[in-house]
């Protein structure tokens, strides 16, 4: 094992990993204030009409398609019956649809948040940062799915990158098998990894608190007025308040 | 029966001269930070006009508050949870900043620093927004005092179906002004609305608040409001509103736009009403029902059995006496001159306005009517049209009736007290025609034309025992030295715990024993009125 491969398939993964599990405890536990989507809509709407939906309902596709793809094992699914062929064909269509609504979701909202004045002036730095790394990650896994699946070659990531990323999981990362996968596919797992890390401390936190509690509660909440739990030492002062916030 | 108390406002529309003092002591108070410059809790209208922000009572348009499905239940205008839950990432409903207007200052600098020359420097306008030079478009009061009426005011939604009465010219013209705060309503769709549950009416006293720390900004508050008075901060992202100056009335002072308002219009107390009858109220099928409805929910503080449910329910003693003394029950359901803005939002709005009698008594006299004759006045509000469709249009989901009733008594106790100034003879069945009797009148001429300070705010103080019990075993787990601005963490602590007794001076404020072993004054929660000992050193302290 390199040094080079040390780092990028097992430190990296591993120090992202932990750095979302704690920055995400640590990001809820104080600072709740700035736990929100932050949306610009009151800023501008006629583009995220358009943008949001698709950009959010592409990337939840896009999500299942690597939950397909990366978590089960090549395996499962021949012991399912299922051909190659046609997981193949699936996997082409659905995600070619995907990379598609990415592609133009991601666009119109990069176009609106870079190019409405009123927009641009919310923007952070790590709103720049978890920008520019969904946007590699976009472009590349569109680039991945369009370019090498649907009209390259084909590549079958499912016996490189998928059991790398079950490895690490399991405690015995098999960075030979990254190692071996194409160049492209690498740097599309180097990013999300680093956007992984990056999350807690972004506006992408916002994913977690999708209010699905909503179906189920009654609609009036009533609350007692009672005063609260003064605050925990040490949690009252400003020095949270500052991610994604650029005031 | 499940009673609860709700602190309520009224407003007396005669009295407001729409000098928006109260827009400003309330800005200067909650919304003067960067994200809400385009934020009023409270503002004041010009009626006619388009209202803020722009024509926010069409609904067809902007979806706000409740309607019933086709089996008659209650349902959120803009849909079910699903449908919220899968337009998340847009709103479909969110009115955007320039139905507000693009909030701006001045670039003020460039005056002060402009050089020694022959041309006068001006100021730009800059938008908050971006920071960028603009051209001033739209804002809050654009038509203030029917300012470009004749462009603006026939958008008003409240002038749906009577616009071809309506004269825009300058003679014939009528307005008012109409003062907004949140509603409070006993039936919120904006906490309905809420997905992240952040919204919530606190049960002790009905004010509705949002969580700031759960507040996600998923933003269907603001249009599930009928009343547009949710904002969204721009740059915290998340909701904001009025607050009904929550510390203010738990320590029974008035609201800051009550408390400062000139015209000494607004009133506040206590309603109880049956929390098991508001879903049904609220369900009403025929909307010009819903006042009645309303009305239906509320509960006699002087009933035995509301008092024995109320005192089940947990409702302190001081709490049920000040319902008894409330100004607002006199008002809306004593005297029913109060009603509430636009019930037809099915929310069960809680701040109620007193139609005025002004407009109508203006139009009849340029009608030629004698405005000083109750008989002519009566005729007269019989006769004109408009403005009564236009205030029942605001108040009573359009039965006009409801409105000339009021009027009518308004008109009574006018021409009464009027009659007793000039020594003029009176008929005297004048308060029987309107429903009323001379004492009651002479009660309501009190209440609206006199109430002193005490008798327009009657505000129970909150009851903190708990939660400072509950504090107190909380500091016990931390060194409370430690505390925000405590000794530990760089600041001078607060005055310490024996020498702190609060509520011990008239006036709320309270003495310390500092450091130095001298007794100070403690000027936190003093009401600028009460003594105040030991503010400055005695003589021979050194």
């Amino acid at each position: 094992m390199t040094n080079g491969e040390l780092w990028w398939w097992v430190i990296l993964p591993y120090a992202a990993m932990i750095v979302f599990v704690v920055g995400h405890i640590w990001r809820w536990r104080y600072d709740q204030f700035g736990w929100t989507s932050r949306s610009t809509q009151l800023q501008e709407r006629r583009l995220l009409k358009w943008g949001g939906p698709l950009f959010h309902y592409s990337a939840f596709a896009a999500i299942a398609g690597h939950v397909i793809g990366i978590l089960i094992p090549k395996s499962f699914t021949e012991w399912l019956g299922i051909p190659e062929r046609a997981y193949t064909l699936f996997s082409g269509i659905a995600g070619s649809v995907a990379a598609i609504g990415v592609l133009l979701g991601a666009g119109i909202l990069i176009f609106r948040r870079m190019g409405v004045p009123r927009v641009r002036a919310t923007t952070s730095a790590v709103d720049y940062l978890a920008l520019i790394l969904l946007g590699i990650i976009s472009v590349l896994g569109i680039y991945l799915t369009l370019g090498i699946q649907q009209f390259g070659g084909g590549y079958d990531y499912r016996n490189t990158v998928s059991p790398w990323f079950r490895s690490l999981f399991a405690g015995t990362p098999d960075y030979r098998a990254i190692a071996n996968a194409r160049l492209m596919y690498q740097v599309h797992a180097t990013a999300a990894w680093m956007i992984f890390a990056v999350w807690p401390f972004s506006r992408l936190v916002h994913a977690w608190s999708y209010p699905l509690w909503y179906l189920w509660r009654p609609y009036v909440v009533y609350r007692e007025r009672r005063a609260g739990p003064p605050p925990e030492p040490g949690t009252g002062g400003r020095k949270w308040r500052k991610i994604g916030v650029p005031y | 029966m499940r009673p609860m108390a709700q602190v309520a406002m009224v407003m007396n529309l005669d009295k407001c001269i729409g000098c928006h003092t109260c827009s400003v002591t309330c800005k200067q108070t909650w919304t003067n930070r960067p994200g809400t410059e385009y934020v009023y809790f409270n503002n004041v209208e010009t009626k006619p006009g388009t209202g803020y922000p722009r024509r926010y009572e069409n609904q067809d348009e902007w979806k706000g508050g409740w309607t019933l499905d086709r089996r008659g239940r209650l349902q959120l205008r803009a849909g079910g949870r699903l449908r919220k839950l899968l337009s998340i990432f847009y709103n479909p409903d969110l009115p955007s900043i320039d139905d507000y207007g693009d909030p701006w200052t001045y670039d003020y600098q460039t005056v002060i620093n402009a050089p020694l020359g022959t041309q006068n420097p001006s100021a730009h306008s800059i938008s908050a927004l971006t920071g960028r030079d603009m051209k001033l478009r739209w804002g809050s009061n654009w038509d203030d005092d029917l300012a470009g009426a004749p462009e603006h005011a026939l958008d008003d939604p409240d002038l749906a179906g009577i616009e071809d009465r309506v004269k825009m010219e300058f003679e014939q013209v009528f307005m008012f002004y109409l003062p907004r705060i949140c509603e409070h309503c006993l039936n919120p769709s904006c906490v309905a609305s809420c997905p992240s549950g952040a919204m919530y009416k606190r049960a002790e006293d009905g004010i509705v608040l949002v969580d700031q720390d759960r507040c996600r900004g998923w933003r269907f508050c603001v249009s599930g409001c009928p009343y547009k008075k949710v904002y969204f901060n721009h740059r915290t992202g998340k909701a904001e509103k009025c607050t009904l100056c929550f510390p203010r009335i738990e320590s029974g002072q008035p609201t800051i736009c009550a408390e400062t308002c000139v015209g000494r219009l607004r009133y506040l107390g206590l309603f109880l009403y049956d929390a098991d009858r508001v879903t049904e109220a609220a369900a009403t099928p025929d909307e010009q029902d819903l006042y009645e409805a309303q009305l239906s929910v509320f509960l006699d503080p002087f009933d035995p059995h509301v008092l024995d449910e109320a005192a089940r329910a947990g409702i302190p003693a001081d709490w049920i006496e000040a319902a008894q003394r409330s100004p607002v029950y006199s008002l809306a359901v004593r005297h029913r001159v109060a009603l509430p803005l636009h019930p037809e939002y099915r929310t069960l709005p809680m701040v109620w306005y007193i139609p005025p009698l002004s407009p109508v008594a203006d139009v009849a006299h340029a009608a030629g009517y004698d405005a000083a004759d109750p008989d002519k006045v009566f005729a007269t509000i019989d006769d004109l049209r408009i403005p009564i469709e236009y205030l029942a249009n605001l108040f009573t989901a359009g039965r006009a009736e409801t409105v000339r009733d009021v009027l009518r008594k308004l008109a009574a106790v006018r021409a009464i007290q009027r009659a007793a100034q000039l020594g003029l003879d009176l008929d005297a069945d004048l308060p029987a025609s309107v429903g009323s009797t001379p004492d009651e009148l002479d009660d309501l001429y009190r209440l609206l034309a006199i109430a002193k300070y005490d008798d327009r705010y009657v505000i129970p103080k909150a009851h903190a025992e708990d939660a400072g019990r509950l504090a107190a075993q909380h500091e016990q787990m931390f060194c409370s030295l430690d505390g925000d601005g405590g000794p530990g963490m760089g600041g001078n602590g607060p005055p310490d715990v024996e020498g702190f007794h609060p509520g011990e001076v008239r006036g709320g404020a309270s003495t310390f024993r500092g450091t130095d072993g001298r007794t100070h004054f403690n000027l936190l929660g003093w009401d600028g009125r009460g003594e105040a000992p030991h503010l400055f050193p005695e003589g021979g302290a050194s």
